[in-house]
């Protein structure tokens, strides 16, 4: 497949990120369980009367959109493409524990409307008068990664020259509780706090002024154990014509569980000659948190520099040409990701 | 009636997300809809589950419902001489 190009990245995450001037300069460490977004001020990017109704999770997700199009200098995308793992659950659970408190009476329709996980990407539609190809991935931890393979085949394909995508989720309030005490009975559970966050990136058919780094391959897969992820790694790198060599750093998705062997079965073997980072720690755990490890990737290509804070050893390299991303959740929902630089 | 027009702001407020507004921001006679608050199709649909919620008055009549939500004046009056809780 042809590699798509990067002309923005956006995030909205627990770290000042929005800010594209600092590249995770001053950090935040988190020592509770739950690490929330830092918000900026959504009058800058929605309508009072438009944001009154919209939860957490759509306002990121309109902000982060609308900024990464204001940089890209894009004014409508042709597509739209949105990946979330639990779409909109502040207003899920205000739906649910309405019918609950009234007994199924007097439900009041805007929780219900906002419900749904293609809210995000419907009102960013909705607030770009965007009609084109609107479509939203709910896949688990490969969320935001399927948004971007259909984006790329779309570019591919020639139906769209210019493509927005993203993956949003927010934290909530009541399910997450339950996701952490159930987390907590885990025997080795996930030790990064939980997150959220929207990210969005303008991508484009063809390099443009503003294209700072291009993806070159991705992969969704669902199954892989220790020993068979090297292989899978080895096989993803020869279908785009590279080999283990030519990475010159590896973003994993590592958030302290039992399956972070399979994590460490790449730090050890295929690429323990270069940068390893990881992230999670930075952003939380979330089923679209791996689109703030993109950010991080596309932030080193464009930047040519790897923050301290996300190094996992202390090799360096004088060029960062192509970074392969790995993330999987709970042994499940695996993905390659691979960024090169245009 | 004072007492419940200021209950009727409140609600108002907290049940469409009013952010910016407070109970000193809307008049008694402001007009809810249109022009004046900018109320819109959805907000009249969470006003009729609060009266019959809150008040408990069913409002049926479509025509009704317009006369009813002029404005926090003609609302109070209404729900005071309706109101079944």
């Amino acid at each position: 497949m042809k590699p798509c190009y990067i002309n923005s990245a956006v995030s909205i995450s627990a770290q000042d990120t929005l800010d594209n001037s600092n590249f995770l300069e001053n950090t935040i460490s988190f020592e509770g369980q739950l690490a929330k977004a830092i918000h900026p001020n959504y009058k800058l990017f929605i309508s009072p009367i438009a944001s009154r109704r919209m939860a957490t999770g759509v306002k990121m997700g309109i902000a982060a959109a609308k900024k990464a199009l204001e940089l890209a200098e894009l004014e409508t995308p042709d597509a739209i493409i949105t990946g979330t793992g639990i779409g909109c659950i502040e207003d899920s659970e205000k739906f649910l524990n309405a019918i609950l408190d009234n007994d199924e009476e007097f439900l009041t329709p805007t929780s219900f409307i906002q419900s749904t996980h293609n809210t995000v990407g419907a009102q960013i539609a909705l607030t770009l008068k965007c009609k084109g190809y609107n479509v939203t991935y709910v896949q688990g931890a490969a969320s935001f990664e399927s948004a971007v393979l259909d984006g790329q085949l779309l570019l591919h394909e020639n139906e769209a020259k210019t493509v927005l995508v993203g993956g949003t989720d927010e934290l909530g309030k009541y399910l997450i509780n339950d996701i952490i005490l159930a987390e907590t009975a885990e025997k080795q559970p996930i030790t990064t706090p939980f997150g959220e966050g929207a990210h969005f990136f303008s991508l484009s058919q063809s390099k443009q002024n503003k294209s700072f780094a291009a993806i070159k391959g991705i992969k969704i897969f669902n199954k892989a154990t220790t020993e068979t992820i090297n292989i899978k790694v080895e096989d993803f790198l020869k279908d785009h014509d590279l080999t283990t060599e030519d990475i010159d750093a590896i973003v994993l998705g590592k958030n302290g569980d039992t399956f972070d062997e399979l994590y460490q079965t790449l730090q050890y073997s295929s690429f323990k000659s270069i940068p390893q980072l990881h992230y999670k720690h930075l952003c939380g755990e979330f089923f679209t948190a791996s689109a703030f490890g993109f950010w991080t990737a596309a932030n080193i290509i464009k930047h040519q520099y790897i923050p301290e804070v996300l190094k996992l050893n202390t090799i360096k390299k004088s060029n960062y040409k192509n970074i392969l991303l790995y993330n999987q959740l709970k042994g499940q929902q695996h993905s390659f990701t691979l960024l090169t630089s245009c | 009636m004072d007492a419940l027009k200021k209950e009727l702001k409140e609600s108002i407020i907290e049940q469409l997300n009013l952010e910016d507004f407070t109970v000193e921001d809307i008049a008694d006679d402001d007009t809810l809809f249109g022009d004046g608050l900018g109320l819109d199709s959805i907000d009249a649909l969470e006003l009729i589950v609060m009266l019959d919620k809150d008040y408990g008055i069913k409002l049926t009549d479509p025509n009704e419902g317009k006369a009813v939500f002029v404005s926090v004046e003609v609302l109070a009056t209404y729900i005071a001489k309706h109101r079944t809780k």
